[in-house]
């Protein structure tokens, strides 16, 4: 629609940012990007979310809506068209629980194994490990966890694939099992290789060299 | 064909109670079970395989589990009353994202309250008693977070209210005398029946938990 003012503040890196990018380019809506600065908060950012001061916060028409899965709600409610959520009731709720899951179980137990060490490192890879496993009971024989095109909980999800393996390269961990969890393995290559998709995720080498910064400061605090 | 609505749930749990003030709204029938959280029953591990928690809503026969998903359920599905989101879709996301906040804070740093002590309590308190403050702006003029009737916040906010006795004995203050709008907002909520016949008694409350950190050693 023209004449409407649509802003993403974001970051480069942060994977919360790109489902909005993934929602709003499914969506064909034109949008504003604004990179912010995270050690260096823009008052922007500040006035448009006070309440947590975290990327990405949607602005439409000088509105924010902060919180991306919050946002991805927003966006499918909004713009009808090519829609991201399911029409049954029942089925909303199961993609709203299987994206919470994510937040809740896989994402901590990926960061986990990221930042510690031996043991507590190797604990938190096989929670992971189990938490995606469980994940893919969801996907089933599925393309997308959408059905056939890409819906919510893919976008929540897929941005896993890239970060988690980064995680494995850096913390020397196993995350994503080719073996143990098949379809989901195919599933990743199959969302981050989707056009639409595709042309928003963050160079690789970029990402692995920023994540091995952290992961350096991150160790070094706990030796 | 006659809907069939199961809720399995746990008398204190505040997630429970948003999911029986959402069905009273709406003046739908359904068989209550309270389970016993320490031998859960095969049927809530059947229904809930993945977190194996409270509370779940069984609509003929297939479960939603995680409570502001259930009310979102029950609010799409029983959509001729009561509503619990707005039409609009800004402040549907500004619902949600409130709801959002008294699950990342006003939980958290509750339990923390009764369940620290020292440094992590003091700092516990302060920032619930800072949430507080912060729901108040929020709310504003409104009789409700809804508006002029419980909405989605209200509904995911009030049941920590039956808490409020156990954080304010273990935390050593008063909400009302430190927040006395929240407290407006509490009796306002209070004065409905959906709500009133949904919450235990806060000393109830506190005698459960009392009860329970003995049995745990925690005394």
């Amino acid at each position: 629609m023209s004449g409407e003012s649509v802003k993403l503040l974001g970051y480069w890196a942060s994977p919360l940012a790109l489902r909005v990018k993934w929602a709003l380019k499914l969506k064909e809506i034109e949008y504003q990007y604004v990179e912010e600065d995270l050690q260096n908060k823009s008052p922007l950012l500040l006035r448009y979310n006070p309440v947590h001061k975290k990327v990405p916060v949607l602005v439409h028409d000088g509105k924010p809506v902060a919180e991306s899965l919050i946002i991805l709600e927003y966006i499918d409610e909004t713009w009808k068209h090519n829609p991201i959520l399911p029409q049954d009731p029942y089925e909303r709720a199961q993609a709203r629980f299987w994206a919470g899951f994510i937040d809740e179980k896989c994402v901590p137990a990926i960061m986990s194994a990221f930042t510690n060490q031996g043991e507590e490192k190797e604990k938190a890879a096989k929670e992971a490990r189990e938490n995606l496993k469980t994940l893919e009971s969801a996907l089933g024989g599925k393309d997308f966890f959408g059905g056939e095109t890409v819906g919510f909980v893919d976008i929540a999800a897929g941005w896993i694939g890239l970060w988690a393996r980064i995680v494995e390269e850096i913390a020397d961990v196993n995350l994503i099992d080719a073996e143990t969890m098949p379809l989901l393995n195919a599933w990743f290559g199959r969302v981050l290789e989707a056009p639409v998709l595709k042309e928003c995720v963050p160079p690789r080498d970029k990402l692995l060299e920023h994540s091995r910064g952290f992961h350096k400061i991150l160790t070094a605090a706990s030796s | 064909m006659a809907d069939e609505v199961v809720l399995l749930d746990f008398w204190p749990s505040p997630f429970g109670m948003r999911l029986r003030i959402a069905l009273a709204e709406k003046g739908i029938e359904y068989v209550y079970k309270d389970e016993d959280v320490r031998n859960k029953s095969p049927l809530l591990l059947q229904m809930n395989p993945v977190h194996k928690k409270i509370p779940v809503l069984i609509h003929n026969g297939k479960p939603v589990c995680e409570s502001l998903i259930a009310l979102q359920y029950i609010d799409e599905v029983w959509n001729d009353k009561a509503p619990l989101l707005p039409p609009d879709s800004y402040l549907r996301a500004q619902a949600r994202f409130w709801a959002d906040f008294v699950d990342k804070k006003i939980y958290e740093f509750g339990r923390k309250i009764w369940t620290t002590k020292g440094e992590e309590q003091d700092a516990a308190k302060k920032e619930f008693l800072d949430c507080m403050g912060v729901l108040e702006g929020e709310l504003g003029d409104k009789p409700f977070f809804g508006g002029e009737t419980l909405g989605f916040v209200d509904v995911a906010l009030i049941p920590f209210y039956s808490w409020f006795l156990l954080y304010e004995k273990f935390g050593n203050f008063s909400v009302e005398a430190l927040h006395p709008k929240f407290i407006a907002w509490v009796k306002r909520c209070m004065e409905k029946e959906s709500v009133s016949k949904s919450l235990p008694e806060q000393e109830k409350v506190y005698d459960f938990v009392m009860f329970m950190r003995k049995k745990l050693g925690m005394e």
